[in-house]
């Protein structure tokens, strides 16, 4: 019985560490603490995609009306401000540019961005809008660590700057080595640092409000829906224990 | 009231109906809680046909249309987003079910003489259950549906001669296309489940002839006359079961586990509603990051999953190396399970009165099963095929072991008559 339980550890623990061995080797990803309840973050959200995003990519299965309704814009105020494809307050958000001219100027088609958060998760937009870094390599002089060779521009580089790999010099095995320590902007841009952060937790945010934008409602319901079955429940209980009374 | 009853009785066998598989339907009075699951399943099904019904309503089922019907319904329709979380949960909870109603049927013997039949009732409902949850994950075309029915529907390209044939029959294309769509829709709303409920009503038609099974494992059917009165119980049991043997231990099936069921149902449904309403998609297990994405014939995602309840089969074809071989292994995996009743010579049924070996037996196939799961959710690396090797050997070896040693098992007496 010893040996077998033994085995048994062995074989967990080895199963274990395969599979931390398998997540592979990927760019760590910051946490991106998002609050669906701020509406101010998710309207700034709304504002840079409206402005910065929406020109390459759709969001497609989302409409005006409900986004404004849901972010507590007014609808004139946001048809002023946030619509800018001549499009009808119940449209879908959908933009002009033509998929097979997209697809020659940057290898592929942007892809439409309603549900990127359930895609890919709210920390990887996170991570990945604040890992662009200058790259003369490349078509648009940038590439990004998180999506290596991504075929997107540094659409925001007039708000954040350009951003460089930075390096320090470090003591290594006795030689001073370059030791790459993270990506660092210009200062050429609209934004400070940590403004340009909260800017793209803003973008975030509405991105995956827009991945699920039931989500609050839902969270509602689901309390309520546990207050009735609790309910339920008990009853159930008392009516069972009723009823088995007569077995004793 | 009374009079519209005797109205109907004339005409239908209402009253009838009603005391044979309810009210004077004797059940066991020691049945657990692994004996929720069959009422489980049951509400399961009516929850899937329900929603799927209303889903019907607004889903398009074509290559164009399909993904954005889908976001249509969980964004336009009042409410959609419901019955969209209530029958994609309801989808893996059917599963969640099934699978532990199979192993209380393994864990009490309930395939064994004289319910066979039942057992195999219910491995039919299994397998056309895993062919409607797979029809089922085409339908929102997303990334994850088209590539996983790819995979899927190449594995029959494995059968020699007949191989490129039968996937293209099964495809109604060269690839997967909206043709494929529109009949895995055809199929998935109406053929199959029509299968399905005929077969569930089988089931419970074979269960009622021969009775239920218990935790104990012993009849409570006895030869008639062989149980003095006193020792019946105070129940009316349907002259059916009382005609040809005194039945004991055993009380009538509504209201007491009726009432015991509704507690089990109402745990259940607290388990159910936290996934709809707090994590529908169940951290990526119940729905698949990437089916997020429409799907794309020219773009095939990083890493192909089948959806969890589907992994332990899928391991263990990845752990041949041989194609044809591993489409063999898979569904011998399946045809296994389907000749227990057969493979299983012993004459005990309960695990509590079976040998050891037993217990380390079917505790070990369990153990395979779950990390042949885990596996089959895995990236296939070396050391992830090392160990799907080791379980899908386990997982075999269960019924081989089970085989031999069931013949002359050494087994604890049983008792009589259950006395708890």
């Amino acid at each position: 019985m010893k040996t077998i339980l033994k085995t048994c550890l062995i074989a967990a623990t080895s199963l274990w560490s395969a599979a931390i061995l398998a997540a592979g080797p990927t760019v760590p990803l910051d946490k991106a603490n998002i609050d669906l309840h701020d509406k101010a973050s998710l309207q700034r959200g709304a504002q840079l995609f409206m402005n910065y995003c929406l020109g390459c990519h759709s969001m497609q299965y989302q409409r005006y009306n409900r986004t404004f309704r849901d972010l507590e814009i007014p609808e004139d105020l946001g048809m002023e401000n946030l619509q800018f494809t001549g499009e009808k307050v119940g449209d879908l958000i959908t933009n002009a540019m033509p998929a097979k001219q997209s697809g020659e100027w940057f290898g592929v088609n942007p892809p439409d961005l309603t549900l990127v958060s359930r895609v890919r998760g709210a920390d990887w937009i996170y991570t990945y809008m604040r890992s662009f870094y200058a790259d003369p390599a490349r078509p648009f002089g940038v590439n990004n660590t998180v999506f290596p060779n991504v075929g997107m521009p540094h659409v925001l580089e007039e708000l954040q700057g350009v951003p460089r790999k930075t390096y320090e010099q470090r003591m290594i095995d006795g030689e001073m080595k370059d030791v790459y320590v993270g990506l660092k902007a210009d200062g050429s841009g609209m934004l400070t640092a940590e403004e340009y952060d909260q800017a793209i937790l803003d973008l975030t945010n509405f991105l995956v409000y827009t991945g699920e934008p039931m989500m609050l409602e839902q969270r509602r319901l689901g309390w309520y829906v546990f207050g009735f079955l609790l309910v339920f429940t008990i009853l159930a209980y008392l009516l069972k224990r009723e009823f088995f009374r007569d077995l004793k | 009231m009374n009079k519209l009853i005797a109205w109907f009785d004339e005409r239908i066998p209402l009253t009838k109906t009603w005391n044979i598989h309810l009210a004077q339907y004797p059940a066991p009075k020691n049945l657990n809680f692994w004996y929720l699951f069959g009422v489980l399943a049951t509400l399961v099904l009516v929850n899937q046909i329900v929603t799927g019904i209303w889903l019907t309503m607004n889903y398009v089922p074509s290559a164009e249309g399909a993904f954005a019907s889908v976001e249509y319904i969980m964004r336009d329709i009042e409410g959609g987003w419901i019955l969209r979380y209530m029958h994609s949960t309801g989808a893996s909870a059917f599963f969640v079910v099934v699978y532990l109603h199979m192993f209380r049927g393994m864990l009490y013997g309930s395939y064994q003489k004289p319910r066979e039949l039942l057992w195999v009732f219910g491995m039919l409902i299994f397998l056309v259950l895993m062919a409607e949850a797979f029809m089922g994950y085409l339908l929102p075309w997303g990334q994850m549906s088209y590539w996983g029915a790819q995979v899927i529907i190449s594995l029959f390209g494995a059968i020699p001669y007949i191989g490129d044939d039968l996937t293209l029959w099964i495809r109604g294309d060269y690839v997967i296309s909206g043709a494929t769509l529109n009949r895995f829709f055809a199929l998935h709303v109406i053929a199959l489940p029509l299968v399905l409920v005929i077969l569930v009503f089988l089931h419970i038609i074979a269960l009622h002839e021969v009775g239920s099974n218990n935790p104990e494992g012993i009849p409570t059917k006895k030869p008639k006359g062989s149980v003095p009165e006193e020792e019946k119980p105070k129940f009316k049991f349907h002259e059916r079961f009382t005609k040809k043997y005194d039945i004991v231990d055993s009380v009538p099936f509504f209201p007491y586990f009726i009432v015991k069921d509704l507690v089990g149902i109402g745990i259940f449904l607290f388990l159910f509603c936290y996934v709809i309403f707090f994590a529908p998609a169940m951290g990526g297990l119940f729905l698949e990051p990437p089916n997020f994405e429409p799907a794309n014939a020219l773009k095939t995602p990083e890493h192909i999953a089948p959806v969890w309840y589907f992994t332990p089969f899928y391991a263990i074809l990845r752990a041949v190396p041989d194609k044809l071989m591993g489409v063999i292994l898979m569904f011998g995996a399946i045809a296994f399970l389907f000749a227990l009743p057969w493979i299983d010579r012993g004459k005990v049924r309960s695990i509590r009165y079976r040998s050891t070996f037993h217990k380390i037996n079917l505790t070990v196939f369990a153990i395979s099963f779950i990390v042949l799961g885990y596996l089959g959710l895995k990236p296939a690396t070396e050391v992830y095929t090392f160990f799907a090797r080791v379980f899908t050997f386990l997982y075999f070896a269960f019924f081989v072991f089970l085989w031999f040693y069931s013949k002359n098992e050494n087994t604890k007496p049983v008792p009589e008559r259950i006395t708890k």
